[in-house]
Formats: C-alpha cells, structure tokens, sequence
C-alpha cells in the first residue's frame, strides 16, 4: 500500500485553465509526484474517485444538473474538497448569463445569434438540463478550501498542495491572491 | 500651540483641530482600510470598511473627529474580520467577476479584498440584475459594480458642479441614477474629463477606449499594495489623483 496522498480533480462549468494552470507547476510534478498520486483526474483518465481521496481539486461552477451530479459524487469520495478558480467560487463568467432568462440565452445563441445556421435549440435527450442560474459549489456542497484566481496560478497549487503533504495548515501569502 | 494626539494601535499620532482619525492616521502613514473615503470630498461613511474601536466603541474613522484621550485600535484581527465580512457582502451583492473587467487590478475593492486576505464570498451570491448604460459616447456606467460609495455623486456635486449622479431606492432596491430627463448618461451633463468620471474605485464608471492599457503585472495593485498605494495618494496634500 502506498502512502501517498491521493489526489483528484475535475471540472464543471469551467474553461478546463485551473487545470491548465496546475499543470504549470512543471517539473516541480515529479517532486510532488513523491509525495502523491492522482486518483481521478483528466490527467490519468480516470473516470471516476476511489472509494477515498484525500484531497479533491474542482474548478468551475453548476451551470447543469450533470455538474449537480458530479459535484456532489466527488464531495462524497473527497476527504477535503478544494473549490479552485473563479468559477467554483462565485460562478464566474458563466455565472454572466445569470441576469439573462434562460430562454433568451440559449435563443440568442442557436436562433438568433449572428451567423447561425439551420436555427434550432439542441434538445437531444443526452444533453444535461441547464439550471436557470449558475452556481458557486459551496451553495451545494460543504467546501473546504477556495484557491481563487482566474485561473489561481501554478504557484497557488504548488503552495496550497506542499503546505497540505508537510501537514502543514494552508495559507496563501499576500502576493498570490489575485481575483483574475 | 499645543501639540494634541491620538494613540492608533499604540502608536502616537499627533492630530489637528478638524483631523477626523482618518485624517490623522493618514498623515501619520497609517493605512485605515477604506472604499468611500477620499480627503478630497466630504467623508460620507457609508462603507464601513474604516470601523475602528475608538474607546471600546465602532466608530467610522472618516467621519469620527479626533479628540485628546483616543485610543484607537485599527489593525486588529477582531476588525480584519468585519472588514473582510463586509468586503465579501460588497462582493456578493453586485456582479463583481474580476476576470472580465477592465478595471480588474486597478479596482481598490478587488485590493481591499487582497488586503483583508479574501479568498472567496463565503455568502450566497445575489447576482442582481442592473441596467448596464453605454449611451455616452466617451463614458461607460456598469452598475453591476456600483458599491454605492458616493464618490462620483459627491464629485459631480462638488468638484464638476454638476450634479449628474445620485443614489436611488432604499435596500436591494438601491441604484446609482442619472440626472437627466431620459435618465441615460448621454443626456447628462457627464464629460470624459470631469472629476466625476474618474473617480469610481470600482469599474462601474470607466473612460472608454482606455480599457487593459496596463498589461498584468503593471497594474497598479499589481506594483503596490492598496495600503502602499492609497497612502501615497492621500498624503499628498493637494491634487491627488485617482486610478
């Protein structure tokens, strides 16, 4: 058995740039590879969590009852539960359209939105049911940490996970707390 | 002349007759977290952000006057906490999304939260709706950033003489209104070069076609923190200008 921590991520309403951006920590994966595996992630292809894992790293925010459904299965296999990036913590710019009925979105985009073809709203019955509004994670799920950031960099993660495997309380200092 | 003071966390600052304990501590160089104060208007102490314990008792710091016998207690974790509340009430109760707005490293909200170490809302988020005005042809007035601050009413009124902008509505209600008779700022007395157009800490009046002219990593809180930045504008005795 090893004794790495277990490590997961995954994405909702997001642009997948929390990922991008973790994955900018660079060479400084294989240290952090020493010290913990990925369990779930787009980054193995794993599918789905182990029964538990320790740490769970989620970006992007609940724009479908599919990210309802994926948030609350990950919260469920996640010791500790890591909103990351703008999205997961106030519905960033999905959360935009929240002002806007969702009827008159999706008509300015499959009917009426410049240069559409053969107008029609997708209603294919696979497609996830969109919510009225956008969420933050934490108005569904218990979270445990935010890293914010549009996406929080590579910096962000780098802290945030050593302070985590040295045992250490995470905190972000000053210079790495940006909103953008 | 007898020599009055204060004492701010300890320290002791000398204050004049008329000094409010913002008006001292800043010349002390002494940052006071603020969003509605700026010592070229009249303080309005709307925000809250400057509460300090003066005494044992909250007081706003721009608009208390400073008196001989204050202790003041301004950098606390008790009042670090109730300024990092009210910042993430601030932020839930507009539309703030930091990654797409121009005004985003130059906005002192997005700086105080950097300051007070806000690190999300922690609040269920309003997302109001608010009527977004781009009929001026130099000007833009996005009132889902509007803090309700006052300053652009406060410089309409008194540094433009103008009185194009005043606060409407009462609670959840509350909005910025034009003065004019369409209400639309293209039909207000609104310039491009007015103070009024300049002042707004937050991007809900912004100049356009001046949008992202620093790039990230040059921007003004990207240079300085808000404590450095606000105090080197404010000390300044005349002629401070805004972001």
């Amino acid at each position: 058995m090893s004794n790495k921590i277990k490590v997961a991520t995954t994405s909702l309403a997001g642009c997948f740039g929390c990922h991008m951006s973790f994955l900018d920590i660079d060479e400084r994966i294989l240290d952090l590879a020493e010290v913990a595996e990925f369990d779930r992630s787009p980054i193995t292809d794993i599918k789905h969590c182990s029964d538990k894992v320790d740490i769970g790293l989620i970006e992007g925010g609940l724009c479908n009852a599919e990210n309802v459904h994926t948030l609350r299965e990950f919260r469920e296999h996640c010791k500790i539960l890591v909103a990351v990036g703008a999205c997961a913590i106030n519905g960033g710019i999905p959360a935009m359209r929240n002002h806007i009925p969702l009827e008159e979105c999706l008509e300015e985009a499959y009917l009426h939105g410049v240069g559409v073809e053969n107008p029609r709203i997708p209603d294919d019955p696979e497609l996830p049911l969109l919510l009225n509004k956008v969420h933050p994670i934490h108005e569904v799920v218990k979270v445990d940490y935010v890293l914010p950031g549009c996406p929080p960099s590579a910096d962000v993660f780098w802290k945030f996970l050593t302070d985590l495997a040295s045992g250490r309380e995470p905190s972000l200092p000053y210079e790495l707390v940006h909103y953008d | 002349m007898s020599i009055h003071t204060i004492s701010i966390d300890g320290q002791t600052v000398p204050f004049e007759d008329g000094d409010t304990v913002m008006s001292a501590a800043t010349r002390a160089g002494i940052y006071i977290p603020h969003l509605c104060h700026n010592p070229e208007f009249t303080p309005h102490g709307s925000c809250k952000l400057c509460t300090v314990k003066v005494n044992g008792r909250n007081c706003t710091a721009c608009t208390f006057p400073a008196d001989e016998d204050q202790t003041v207690l301004n950098n606390t974790p008790e009042l670090t906490e109730l300024r990092r509340t009210i910042t993430q009430m601030l932020f839930v109760e507009g539309n703030h999304f930091c990654p797409s707005c121009e005004k985003s490293g130059n906005c002192q909200l997005q700086a105080v939260g950097y300051h007070l170490n806000m690190l999300d809302g922690h609040f269920p988020h309003f997302y109001p709706s608010r009527e977004v005005d781009a009929s001026h042809p130099d000007i833009l007035l996005d009132r889902d950033r509007c803090i309700y601050c006052e300053l652009c009413v406060r410089a309409s009124r008194e540094a433009d003489g103008k009185n194009v902008f005043a606060i409407a509505g009462r609670g959840v209600l509350n909005h910025l209104v034009v003065n004019s008779a369409s209400g639309l700022l293209k039909d207000s007395d609104l310039q491009a070069s007015d103070k009024a157009a300049d002042v707004c800490p937050v991007g809900a009046i912004l100049v356009k076609r001046h949008g992202f002219e620093a790039p990230i990593g040059a921007r003004i809180y990207d240079r300085q923190t808000l404590a450095e930045a606000s105090l080197a504008r404010e000390m300044r005795p005349e002629g401070a200008e805004n972001e």
